[in-house]
Parts: structure tokens; C-alpha cells; sequence
């Protein structure tokens, strides 16, 4: 099919170059975000738009409850289980689903395993997306220009950066999240870690394992 | 659009600086500014795809100065603008106009943990069968729309490799302006880096990006 004929016709051309006229309010408004975004508060809650006490729930829903534990678990769980690992690597989204683990911004998940053949690292050069029902918020690092800018054309050098630096011979695969799909990294379990508990292998699992910027703490280096 | 956003490949943005014991928020107003997003009700249209596009809008000296909740509080005015729910002089006062509409639907409380597990899933049915096939070789449309979209500049024009199918997706360039979920077969194609940047850049090593059907055609 040519891309020029039936459905498949540009289906792009949607632009609203006139939606970026509203950002122009913001060279009027004081420069301090504190003040901007309490006078927002006060205005979404008077107009009926937000309810103080859902701001509050959701903040404590991240603080508390939801976080790279989560991720660290399924990991340390993998590393333990064999059937489970090939489950969570063959389809993820069925597999943490059969754990209640999906949710907004990760409910179409993708597992991938580094190897000492294949280093797996994740971004989102477009924005900031990122498994949140399993890691949590993202640092501030990984919404940053030079991270989003740079993995994907310098991924080694940014792993320096981190402290880690891979054998020439091992293949690094960067997983852009341009769509819906999340990407979880299982990294390599460490050595000397044969007969540890789920618990204890889930303390070794960093969430810069799980972004693929780190690897998964060696036994001993795990913090109390 | 070519915007400010799509970054990748760029040079000059400077190390990446990973903090040690990063808090989750850098201050409270953060916390304020995620939970009224997550919490607060947006104007029709105000679908993720269109939140993102709204947020790329952000002029470039102001989307690389400020960070990334202020993205957020800039997103929420021009979309509360957009909308017609707020005026510019509400949105400086932080009260409502005396004469100003009010609605008593906001998310509550008990709607949080429901909105978490149950919001964002993308997948539709689409009732033609995938034009490419795993292991085939695809190239990246060299097409520029000025509208949203998900097709990162550095894989425009390249060749690659289809890795995965996801089956049906909803597309962002139709559903961030409100002309429908328009679903299409999504596909993440694994690019090369010689093929991305050059004969000097790794043999070995690739970026997979997620890409729509309109994005792609045979190579």
C-alpha cells in the first residue's frame, strides 16, 4: 500500500499551532512556582475542579505506597522462580497482571532481562514516561534534557556516569518509550547470592537496575 | 512537531546528575502540583495525548529553565485556557470571577486508588491485519507533522528492524486534537546505531522505539 492512498493517508496532520498561544500568560505571572501553583489550588478548588483531600491521597498513594519495592520484589521473584521469569519475559503484562500489579502508566508492560551478551536501558526521549505501578516517580535525572538527550546516542557514556561500564563485546539496547508500552529491566542476578531469600535478593535490587543506568547490588552492599 | 521536546541525540544538554537519596519531591509545592494533575478535573479533550502535546507547546527557553512540575502547573493553566474554564485573571488571582462556573464532580478521595489501578489502558481492537511482520525490515516515514505526534525526529527517515507487535493502540496524533482514538497495530522497530549515526557510532549496539503503522513503510 502506498502511504499516500486509503486509511493510511496521513492521519497526521492534525496540528493547533494556536494552543501555544496560552503559554504566553506564564511571562505575566510570578517567577516563584510556590506562589503560582498555591494560587491554583485555591482556584481548581473553588471552581470545583480538584477536592484538596484527592491531592492529598494521591501524594500519599506515591509516598507510601507505591515505589521501586514493588519492582524489586517482581525482580527478586523472577531470579527465584524460573517459571515465573520465562511468564514475565514471554508476556509481562500478563504476568504482573496475575499479580495485581498493572495500573496507570503501566498497564501494557514489557520485561527485559540483561545478560552478559545484552544491557537493556529505558527512556522517553518525547517526555517522562515510565512503569509507575512498579517503580514509582521517576528521579529527576530521567526527565532531564541530558539524560533523554544523550542514551540514546551515547548510552556508554552515560553509564559511566552511573558508575557502570560494560565489556566492548556486550550489546546495549535502548528501549525509547515513545508509546503506551512500560519497560521493566531485570538485571543480571549478582553472583554469590545462590540460597538467598526472596526478601533478602529484593534488598540487592536497585531501581537504577530496573532503569538499566545500574546494576543490581553485589551481596553485602545491600542497605539495611 | 519538531519541538523543543524531542531530544533525542541532541548535544550540549551536559551530564545527566544523578542525585544521591533523591527526595521525591525537591519541594512541597511539587506534591501540590502532581496530586491536583492527578486529582483535578481537565477540560473535554484533555486525554493524555493531548496533556502531552499542551506540554510540548511550552516555549523551549521555558520548557529547558523550568522543571518538570512547573511543566505541569504551565500544562494545567494552558489547558484550563484552552478549555475556556479559567481566564488569565483567575489564574493570577487564584480566585474565581464572581460571575465564574463551578462544578461539584472533582475526584474524590476514595476515587484515587480506582483511578490508579483501572486508568490508561491503550489497547483497541483494530479490525485490519498488521501490515509488517516480526523480523521485517521498516523505515521510519520522513514526515514532519505540525501537530502531535509520537515519531521521534532521529529514527525519521531509518531503517529498522520490527521487534515486537502490541497489536491495536490508540494513536496520539489523532486523539491529542480531538479527532478520535483513530487505533492502529503499534510495533516497537529495533534501529542500529550505524544505521542511526553513522559509520563511527557502535556495531553492536540499537534504540527500539514504539512506533504506529502511519509511522512506518516497508523497506
Amino acid at each position: 500500500m502506498s502511504p499516500h492512498d486509503g486509511k493510511h493517508a496521513h492521519p497526521h496532520d492534525h496540528g493547533e499551532p494556536g494552543l501555544a498561544e496560552h503559554h504566553h500568560i506564564h511571562a505575566q505571572l510570578p517567577s516563584d512556582p510556590a506562589l503560582r501553583v498555591k494560587a491554583l489550588e485555591s482556584l481548581l478548588t473553588e471552581k470545583g475542579l480538584v477536592d484538596p483531600a484527592a491531592i492529598d491521597a494521591w501524594v500519599e498513594l506515591y509516598e507510601s505506597k507505591i515505589g521501586p519495592r514493588i519492582g524489586a520484589k517482581v525482580v527478586a521473584k523472577s531470579w527465584t522462580d524460573p517459571d515465573f521469569k520465562q511468564r514475565l519475559l514471554a508476556d509481562a503484562t500478563r504476568a504482573l497482571g496475575e499479580l495485581d500489579l498493572l495500573g496507570n502508566q503501566g498497564q501494557h508492560m514489557v520485561a527485559v532481562e540483561n545478560t552478559p551478551q545484552t544491557h537493556n536501558m529505558v527512556v522517553c526521549t518525547l517526555c517522562s514516561c515510565y512503569p509507575l505501578p512498579l517503580l514509582g516517580l521517576p528521579p529527576a535525572w530521567y526527565k532531564s534534557a541530558p539524560y533523554r538527550s544523550r542514551v540514546v546516542i551515547d548510552p556508554r557514556g552515560v553509564l559511566k556516569e552511573f558508575g557502570v561500564k560494560l565489556p566492548a563485546e556486550t550489546k546495549v539496547r535502548v528501549w525509547d518509550s515513545t508509546a503506551e508500552v512500560r519497560y521493566l529491566v531485570v538485571p543480571e542476578r549478582p553472583k554469590g547470592t545462590e540460597g538467598m531469600s526472596e526478601e533478602q535478593l529484593a534488598a540487592l535490587v536497585t531501581r537504577d537496575s530496573m532503569i538499566g543506568t545500574g546494576q543490581a547490588l553485589k551481596p553485602g552492599a545491600a542497605k539495611p | 512537531m519538531n519541538g523543543i521536546h524531542d531530544l533525542g541525540g541532541m548535544h550540549g544538554h551536559g551530564p545527566v546528575a544523578p542525585e544521591t537519596n533523591e527526595p521525591l519531591w525537591h519541594a512541597p509545592w511539587e506534591a501540590r502540583m502532581f496530586g491536583m494533575r492527578r486529582g483535578g478535573t481537565l477540560p473535554p479533550g484533555y486525554n493524555i495525548d493531548r496533556w502531552r502535546h499542551v506540554r510540548e507547546m511550552i516555549p523551549p527557553d521555558l520548557y529547558l529553565s523550568r522543571s518538570y512540575y512547573d511543566h505541569w502547573y504551565m500544562s494545567y493553566v494552558a489547558a484550563l485556557l484552552d478549555g475556556g474554564w479559567a481566564t488569565a485573571e483567575e489564574i493570577a488571582s487564584g480566585h474565581v470571577a464572581p460571575d465564574g462556573a463551578k462544578r461539584n464532580d472533582a475526584m474524590r478521595p476514595d476515587q484515587v486508588w480506582p483511578a490508579q489501578k483501572k486508568s490508561g489502558v491503550f489497547t483497541r481492537t483494530v479490525d485490519t491485519p498488521p501490515l509488517f511482520a516480526i523480523g521485517q525490515r521498516v523505515r521510519a516515514r520522513n514526515i514532519h507533522p505540525v501537530g502531535h505526534t509520537r515519531l521521534p525526529r532521529y529514527v525519521r527517515g531509518k531503517v529498522g528492524i520490527v521487534h515486537l507487535h502490541h497489536g491495536g493502540h490508540v494513536l496520539p496524533d489523532a486523539n491529542a486534537h480531538k479527532a478520535g482514538e483513530a487505533p492502529q497495530h503499534l510495533y516497537t522497530v529495533a534501529f542500529s546505531f550505524r544505521e542511526l549515526w553513522g559509520p563511527d557510532a557502535s556495531a553492536r549496539d540499537e534504540a527500539c522505539a514504539d512506533l504506529w503503522e502511519s509511522y512506518l513503510e516497508p523497506a
